[in-house]
């Protein structure tokens, strides 16, 4: 199954029944596959006119209580921010995919991760997050979107799913299968007052400041729960690491080969994988500085989760940088050279 | 004694925050009056625009959202197609409905999207203080166009009707006004009407009101009403421009 279709079946599995989107490369499968199978299982697929008219359908279908997503690619991920803002304001949930290409602008369609910076800052106007999910292989696309939908249900808040050209496109066997919804309170949803009760609003406007802030603080005491129970990440090779690679996605795959290859050599190398991009994994990180003597970071981009990685580790040791951009991958060959450099205790390049 | 006259009770009893002799006071009222008679509000929900009519929220009773500037007929989709047992309207202005959210509103109706729209034209943004509008009157004095709407520098204004009424797929479409008792009538006709249809699954229903902006108009409010019957209804004349059901029976 394609990427990008695996994470269509798994919103559906995952109780997904409404899908707005507007075409774009290279994520277009999944409207297709929505298109497909929504009308059979009595589901709702609409092309809208504009990635901004299908964010706010989105907020629609999210505000009357219902699971719903979007999908698309990073200029129109731009176009959606303006509602993504307006539903962190409302504190709706909802899932929204970002199969990302190359850029800025127009950029280009082959697999990027420059959006980092975009998603990881929420991505639009105001104060807010979005939990941001970032697989690294066909099934992690499935799992990580049915973990999404969940997620945004249990803290009000979207989540993103931050894939790239490659996660989207590539091939993989995946299992998908049905999976009990959690219990979630959305008395808070539209859905008509029966004139059985007071109406419910949902809003993102506060002409007062007081209560705008109490708002937001209110806001980011959720995402301080989300920071402390949702950093998701995983640790490869990583006992005796005396490097540690950081990397997601596609990037975290290329630097597996290179570490196994510089463990041939006697490298004493590991890969830490930041599954979840906010919460960004610190802890792992801060941990992981007390004996790597220094870090690699791997990016298909000019260097964005870098400056986080230096952060979480509080800048204790040099963090070297292997980039590619504009919609190339590194090579394994590449990250290799980056990690024998570092063993040499200095830049490859 | 026999009450005969109160307020709808989809009205709530928030105090309106519009100017003195602001005409969104009667729609709000009219729009009660239409949810009242039909027996709606317990499963409508409300759409409040970015504009003068933002905080209609806190004004009726049914469930409301409130959309992103000119967003509210994609909201109103989403609200719809999530459940199309519930009965659902937008409330919008014309910079929000026929400037920003000109994409929004031309395929809402396009799709024959099963949703009723109340478009308030006053040829101006009244709630930040009196620009230039999509609807403004060619020569209009505003903020923004402070020596007159020059058309040759900034165009001509939308007639909204006019221009959906091309497309095959609105169910209704009618141009009200406000300014006077027989006009607010037959406003109030095509507004219930418009929720009428809705009920009925006819598909996207849009009622423009011709309104007053008195202060932004820098006018009296009685010289704002005669001045929609100078100025505003000969540019934007008053009438149905599309009412397809109707245009199906006379075709028996």
């Amino acid at each position: 199954m394609k990427g990008n279709e695996a994470i269509a079946e798994a919103a559906i599995q995952a109780g997904c029944r409404h899908y707005f989107g507007y075409p774009i490369t290279p994520q277009t499968e999944v409207a297709a596959y929505m298109a497909k199978r929504m009308p059979k299982i009595g589901g709702c697929f609409l092309q809208a006119e504009s990635e901004i008219a299908a964010i706010n359908m989105v907020y629609g279908v999210a505000s009357a209580g219902h699971r719903v997503m979007t999908s698309s690619s990073s200029p129109g991920i731009s176009l959606k921010g303006e509602g993504l803002s307006y539903m962190a304001g409302a504190n709706l949930p909802a899932l929204v995919v970002n199969v990302q290409r190359g850029g800025p602008g127009l950029g280009g369609i082959q697999p990027s991760q420059s959006d980092y910076n975009q998603a990881t800052r929420g991505g639009a106007h105001g104060d807010f997050h979005l939990l941001v999910l970032a697989p690294a292989s066909v099934q992690e696309m499935a799992d990580l979107t049915m973990l999404g939908f969940d997620l945004a249900d249990k803290y009000r808040m979207t989540a993103m799913i931050l894939a790239d050209g490659t996660m989207g496109q590539m091939m993989e066997p995946v299992e998908i299968h049905p999976r009990e919804i959690p219990e979630c309170d959305k008395s808070w949803a539209l859905t008509g007052t029966k004139m059985k009760r007071e109406h419910n609003i949902i809003n993102s406007l506060s002409m007062d400041p007081y209560d705008l802030e109490r708002m937001n603080v209110e806001r980011y005491e959720r995402y301080a729960a989300v920071e402390r129970d949702e950093v998701r990440y995983e640790a490869y090779r990583m006992d005796d690491a005396e490097i540690c690679v950081v990397a997601f996605g596609i990037a975290a795959r290329v630097a597996k080969n290179a570490i196994n290859e510089a463990r041939g050599q006697g490298v004493k190398v590991g890969l830490i994988r930041p599954v979840t991009l906010w919460p960004f994994p610190k802890a792992p990180l801060l941990a992981a500085a007390e004996k790597c003597e220094r870090f690699i970071t791997v990016e298909l981009n000019m260097g964005q989760m870098v400056d986080d990685v230096r952060l979480a580790i509080e800048c204790r040791r040099p963090v070297d940088t292997c980039n590619r951009t504009g919609g190339v991958i590194p090579s394994a060959a590449e990250v290799y050279s980056a990690i024998m450099g570092a063993q040499k205790g200095g830049a490859a390049k | 004694m026999s009450v005969v006259f109160k307020k709808p009770h989809a009205l709530t009893d928030a105090v309106l925050h519009y100017c003195p002799g602001c005409t969104h006071g009667i729609v709000h009222r009219l729009v009660a009056e239409a949810i009242d008679e039909l027996g709606i509000e317990g499963r409508t929900i409300g759409v409040a625009p970015v504009g003068c009519a933002v905080f209609a929220y806190d004004y009726f009773t049914c469930d409301m959202a409130e959309a992103a500037h000119g967003r509210a007929p994609a909201v109103a989709t989403g609200l719809k197609r999530a459940d199309p047992s519930n009965i659902v309207f937008t409330y919008q202005g014309d910079g929000d409905l026929a400037s920003i959210g000109t994409a929004e509103t031309v395929h809402a109706a396009a799709r024959n999207e099963n949703i009723t729209v109340i478009f308030i034209n006053n040829a101006i943004y009244g709630m930040t203080g009196g620009q230039m509008a999509p609807t403004s009157l060619p020569g209009q004095v505003t903020q923004t166009s402070p020596y007159g709407r020059d058309v040759n520098h900034c165009g001509y204004p939308v007639r909204v009707c006019e221009m959906l009424a091309t497309l095959d797929g609105p169910e209704y479409l009618e141009r009200v006004a406000v300014n006077s008792v027989k006009n607010v009538r037959a406003a109030k006709k095509a507004i219930r009407k418009a929720f009428q249809n809705q009920i009925e699954g006819k598909g996207f229903s849009l009622v423009e009101v011709i309104s007053s902006c008195p202060t932004n108009w820098g006018m009296s409010p009685v010289k704002a009403l005669e001045w929609i019957d100078e100025k505003m209804i000969p540019y934007y004349p008053l009438g149905v421009y599309k009412d397809r059901s109707a245009g199906r029976e006379e075709a028996k």
